[in-house]
């Protein structure tokens, strides 16, 4: 039961699919349309399993009083007050029909005053880590490191005046020297071939891990006990 | 004339600015260590983050796709029109693996949710193995057979595209080679390997380089935000 079924689920779900490649057609072609659907539906109840396993490590550790824990209790305010306004749909003009994102309502109010500017400024803060490693890319010892950094001041010089006034006095022939010229030259030909490579190098280790998946050769999503 | 809602009113629409320039703030106080103020906004962050997609998901999936199938008599103003559908009962599948998958919450029931993440797993497996199949595999060395030499007007154009076609079909034969571990990267596979890291190097430049970029263009726009609140301030 805790391992035999799990892995007929995977192999007849996955089978069904690929069938359904082949065999675009009753019942298959209904199966693979359900299926997706299916798929959302089981999503979203993983959100509500990540939003109660948030809520049960945070309210533990405001329990037993842990280190930090009134930071914790920001979390957990926060995610009430955001979860009540959506799924009660306050202050949404039109009530229970309208939408639950309407302007006016709270939950496009916390929406706008904070989720959106915390997540876009996380992000941009980012920019400073980056500056940090280019600081750390940047330092040519190999010739491996030369052409990373030589490929990625091209593409960070193209959208500046600087990148422009650099190269715009080159003559005609060899115009295509030119920095926006060479960027686009690098991103569409170096830059293909190896991000090619890429997909397929990873195309053929995602093939070979969803037969090991369907087979059930591989059973390390069933944890511990889907060993032997 | 209608009303406008409160939370739509100048007030509230000040106090928004505030509150997201404040938190601003606080999240580039990390910039000089890390500290309350930081802690504060990080963590209302999780909170208010795992609740909002919670919150997407329940009214863009949950509702549409599995409550109006199962009770659609039920939906009433929530969701009018699946109000006289017919119900369609299979939907059960779902929700009972939802369920399932819930069970994690509960060590003694852990094991339950095997069942649920057997299907996630099955869904992806099959899908991903037509997929990358057809559009990274087959399609890109498809993409990668190329005539070297097009006939143009132009000397100078006719062997600018030779060369560049060249490096494509070179630059990821040679990549791949790179990628084959079964042979020592010895001699003239060697050298083949080491012409592969490089155009590695040029992707992974160019790929870093529009990082850079992205990253400074969300920097540049939560400046401009913070301009904005001190304008309105004066």
């Amino acid at each position: 039961m805790k391992r035999s079924i799990p892995l007929l689920i995977t192999f007849l779900v996955g089978v069904a699919l690929i069938v359904a490649m082949f065999i675009p057609h009753w019942p298959f072609d209904v199966l693979n349309q359900n299926f997706s659907v299916f798929y959302d539906i089981i999503a979203v109840f993983a959100f509500i399993l990540g939003g109660g396993n948030l809520l049960k490590v945070h309210i533990r550790k405001v329990q037993r009083k842990g280190g930090d824990w009134k930071y914790s209790l920001v979390t957990i305010i926060g995610f009430f007050l955001v979860l009540g306004a959506g799924l009660l749909k306050i202050g949404v003009p039109g009530g229970w029909s309208g939408d639950y994102q309407a302007t006016g309502s709270l939950f496009k109010y916390l929406y706008d005053s904070a989720f959106q500017p915390l997540q876009a400024t996380m992000f941009s803060l980012l920019a400073f880590f980056v500056a940090s490693a280019s600081y750390r890319a940047f330092r040519a010892k190999t010739r491996e490191a030369t052409i990373l950094l030589v490929a990625a001041f091209i593409i960070l010089l193209r959208p500046t005046p600087l990148g422009y006034y650099l190269t715009f006095w080159l003559p005609e022939p060899l115009q295509f020297l030119h920095v926006p010229n060479l960027s686009t030259w690098i991103l569409s030909v170096p830059n293909m071939a190896g991000q090619r490579a890429i997909m397929i190098g990873i195309a053929l280790g995602i093939v070979s891990t969803s037969l090991r998946l369907i087979l059930g050769i591989e059973r390390s999503y069933l944890g511990s006990e889907g060993k032997g | 004339m209608e009303d406008t809602p409160i939370l739509a009113s100048p007030l509230a629409q000040t106090i928004s600015l505030w509150i997201a320039a404040l938190l601003t703030l606080m999240i580039f106080s990390f910039l000089y260590k890390d500290n309350p103020a930081y802690k504060f906004a990080e963590h209302l962050f999780v909170g208010v983050s795992a609740a909002y997609w919670m919150t997407v998901g329940f009214w863009t999936t949950l509702i549409p796709n599995l409550m109006a199938k199962l009770f659609p008599s039920r939906m009433g103003t929530i969701f009018p029109v699946a109000v006289g559908n017919r119900a369609e009962y299979f939907y059960i599948v779902p929700l009972v693996f939802g369920i399932l998958l819930l069970t994690r919450l509960y060590s003694r029931l852990a094991w339950l949710s095997r069942w649920a993440m057997a299907f996630i797993i099955g869904f992806a497996a099959g899908t991903n193995f037509t997929r990358y199949l057809q559009s990274d595999f087959v399609t890109q060395i498809h993409s990668t057979m190329i005539p070297l030499y097009e006939p143009t007007g132009n000397i100078m154009t006719a062997v600018g595209r030779i060369f560049s076609n060249l490096v494509v079909v070179i630059g990821v034969v040679c990549a791949l080679i790179y990628f084959y571990f079964s042979k020592p990267h010895e001699g003239s596979f060697g050298k083949a390997a080491r012409v592969g890291i490089w155009v590695l190097m040029a992707a992974f430049g160019a790929s870093f380089g529009y990082t850079v970029m992205a990253r400074v263009s969300l920097l540049t726009g939560r400046m401009s935000f913070l301009i904005t609140w001190v304008q309105s301030i004066f």
